[in-house]
């Protein structure tokens, strides 16, 4: 078991690593800085001093380890467009971001697990082939589409709720309603796969034989099994809490982490760009390392497989 | 006397396919009959639809009784204390047929505490005697282990500690041994005739393998394409099989003394559900087959004291293994 986790540890090491050293190889290919900040009219002087000042005419090479040495240390560095440490200004944006994800999260969850499971269980019936259909249109339109939509119906048309901004808690409505839909729709599409196949298992069919009522056939033998594929996407949905609502966040005018990315990379503003994909890095990797501890605690199999390892 | 189970004119469909066409079959209390038949011709399906578990899509009509009582399209209640605590099933693969993550006891008291009115340490210790019952060694700390950590064989005993944990009437053996090695499979047979004479249960077991039928129960029912088309007692049935379908199956077992023969087969292959032949669903492959044959199915009718057969040919055919000249 715990070597199991020490290599499990050492990749996401190495995959928050490669994110980063990723990141900085495509940021510096992309286009200068400096001339993106101070602009094509800027003396060459004012240019040169700026690229001496923030260590952009050092070969790429130095750069690199001098960044990563950085980090190593704990600094991130500072913004180049308002000299601020990075890390701060990312900081400050993630309560704004988590206030529309952590709500959405829940809101996939209680909606598109039971969901799932239900159509699952009446496979076939009307609400089946209902819950389907919306969860393919969920699934298939982007979330870009359906804030615009929701937007065009509840704030145009009905002027129940605010288009954008982050006056009031009216104003979360929309953002947090996109992201959960779309969401819940993945979900509820996982949930039902998962419980179908499980519900086609000869050990269902072996408790029915033994007596035990169906209800108890579903909860204590069927929704065990189809957690551990559900448990997979629910990872993944908890990754995404960071660095999720990117195009929610621009298109409602949301002051989260994810429109400081798009602006900060408008602006190669480096030390910020790598701040969050360094963090969504992390979130990422360490929320598959939670999946992988949750596999062991619900798979027996993956348990005593470790225990080998 | 009443038997324990009869079941009459049982028929399924799946989807408008019949598969069960009308199968009539009855169990004395503590007898043990075997049910043999190719793949397909309705063994196990007999016996889940009698149980009540069947998918939703399959539509079952006729009529199964317990000790009398109907239980064919009885509430759900009342099947759940039937399944496990009157008739118990154990299934061919015993390794899926066990829940991945949950453990043996979870598994072992669920049908312990729905079944006998045991109360907190009672049901440990039972379910610890019902797998030493078993054999299987070490049971108190077994207990705590998942399906995985034990060998094929091992889970089928636990499948069988299990059947027995609401002490049955009547045990359903489908295809007990197919999934194990040969090794294996008489120890489980050994272990399952143990326990029906010391537990005086009776005991349904379903087959493909004559060998395995012949030596474990008293009375054999062949079936074919959804009906029993022969039943009598197993030493009559091998000895003097009287349905032409019965006569191919044993013919094709090779004797164990006696001139070496060629084994004969049965010719054609078994009809498609959704294209079944007017008449007897065995015509086409018949040796013996007569014009009458294909106007209606013949009917199971006795033709001795505890044997009845469905074919129209029966006289013939039984001349013809004898080897008497029709006249």
């Amino acid at each position: 078991m715990g070597r199991y986790f020490a290599v499990r540890i050492g990749r996401a090491a190495l995959t928050i690593v490669l994110v980063v050293t990723f990141a900085f190889i495509v940021l510096r290919l992309s286009g200068d800085p400096a001339l993106m900040i101070l602009g094509p009219e800027a003396p060459p002087e004012v240019l040169a001093a700026f690229r001496k000042a923030w260590g952009l005419d050092d070969p790429i090479w130095a750069q690199y380890f001098d960044y990563f040495g950085a980090i190593a240390r704990g600094e991130l560095g500072r913004s180049m467009r308002d000299g601020r440490p990075a890390i701060e200004l990312v900081l400050e944006r993630i309560p704004a971001t988590l206030a529309l994800t952590l709500p959405a999260f829940f809101f996939k969850v209680a909606l598109g697990v039971p969901a799932g499971i239900y159509a699952a269980l009446h496979r076939g019936s009307g609400i089946d082939r209902a819950v389907m259909m919306t969860a393919v249109a969920g699934f298939t339109v982007p979330s870009f589409v359906l804030a615009l939509l929701l937007v065009l119906v509840f704030a145009v048309q009905l002027g129940w709720l605010p288009s954008g901004g982050q006056d009031s808690w009216r104003h979360a409505i929309l953002p947090i309603a996109t992201l959960s839909l779309g969401g819940a729709a993945v979900l509820a599409r996982f949930t039902r796969s998962a419980m179908l196949e499980v519900l086609g298992q000869p050990y269902i069919r072996a408790a029915s034989a033994k007596g035990v009522p169906w209800r108890k056939v579903v909860t204590s033998h069927a929704l065990p099994n189809a957690a551990i594929p559900t448990v997979t996407i629910l990872g993944f949905m908890v990754g995404t809490l960071i660095a999720g609502a990117v195009v929610v966040e621009s298109v409602f005018a949301w002051p989260g982490v994810g429109r400081l990315l798009v602006v900060a990379v408008a602006n190669r503003d480096l030390a910020v760009v790598q701040c969050i994909l360094l963090l969504v890095a992390m979130t990422m990797v360490t929320s598959n390392l939670i999946v992988d501890f949750l596999y062991g605690f619900l798979d027996p199999r993956l348990r005593s497989k470790g225990a080998h390892a | 006397m009443t038997p324990l189970v009869s079941i009459e004119d049982l028929r399924v469909a799946f989807n408008g396919v019949p598969v069960l066409r009308g199968v009539d079959i009855a169990l004395q209390k503590g007898e043990a009959v075997g049910l043999v038949g190719e793949s397909g011709s309705g063994k196990s399906v007999t016996w889940l639809a009698a149980l009540g578990l069947l998918p939703r899509h399959a539509q079952v009509s006729g009529s199964v009784r317990l000790d009398g009582r109907q239980i064919l399209g009885a509430p759900a209640g009342e099947l759940d204390q039937v399944r496990g605590g009157r008739i118990a099933m154990i299934f061919q693969d015993p390794a899926s047929a066990l829940n991945p993550v949950l453990t043996i006891r979870r598994q072992l008291c669920e049908a312990l505490v729905l079944h006998r009115d045991l109360q907190g340490n009672a049901v440990k210790a039972e379910a610890r005697r019902l797998l030493d019952l078993v054999g299987i060694p070490d049971a108190g700390r077994r207990l705590e282990a998942y399906p995985h950590e034990f060998s094929g064989g091992q889970v089928q005993r636990i499948m069988i500690a299990m059947a027995l944990a609401g002490n049955p009437d009547l045990l359903i053996a489908d295809e007990p041994t197919t999934a194990l090695d040969a090794t294996i499979q008489a120890q489980i047979l050994e272990l399952l005739s143990t326990v029906r004479r010391e537990l005086g249960m009776a005991m349904v077991l379903i087959s493909h393998d004559l060998g395995v039928v012949a030596e474990n129960c008293d009375r054999v029912a062949v079936m074919y394409a959804g009906r029993i088309v022969e039943q009598a007692p197993s030493i009559q049935l091998f000895a003097d099989p009287v349905h032409p379908y019965a006569q191919g199956l044993i013919g094709a077992l090779p004797p164990l003394d006696g001139p070496r023969r060629r084994l004969t087969a049965i010719p054609g292959t078994v009809p498609d559900p959704a294209h079944m032949p007017g008449g007897c669903a065995f015509a086409p492959r018949c040796s013996l087959v007569a014009e009458a044959c294909g106007l209606a199915a013949p009917t199971l009718a006795p033709i001795a004291d505890d044997r009845s057969v469905a074919c129209i040919r029966a006289e013939a055919s039984r001349r013809a293994l004898l080897g008497i000249a029709a006249e």
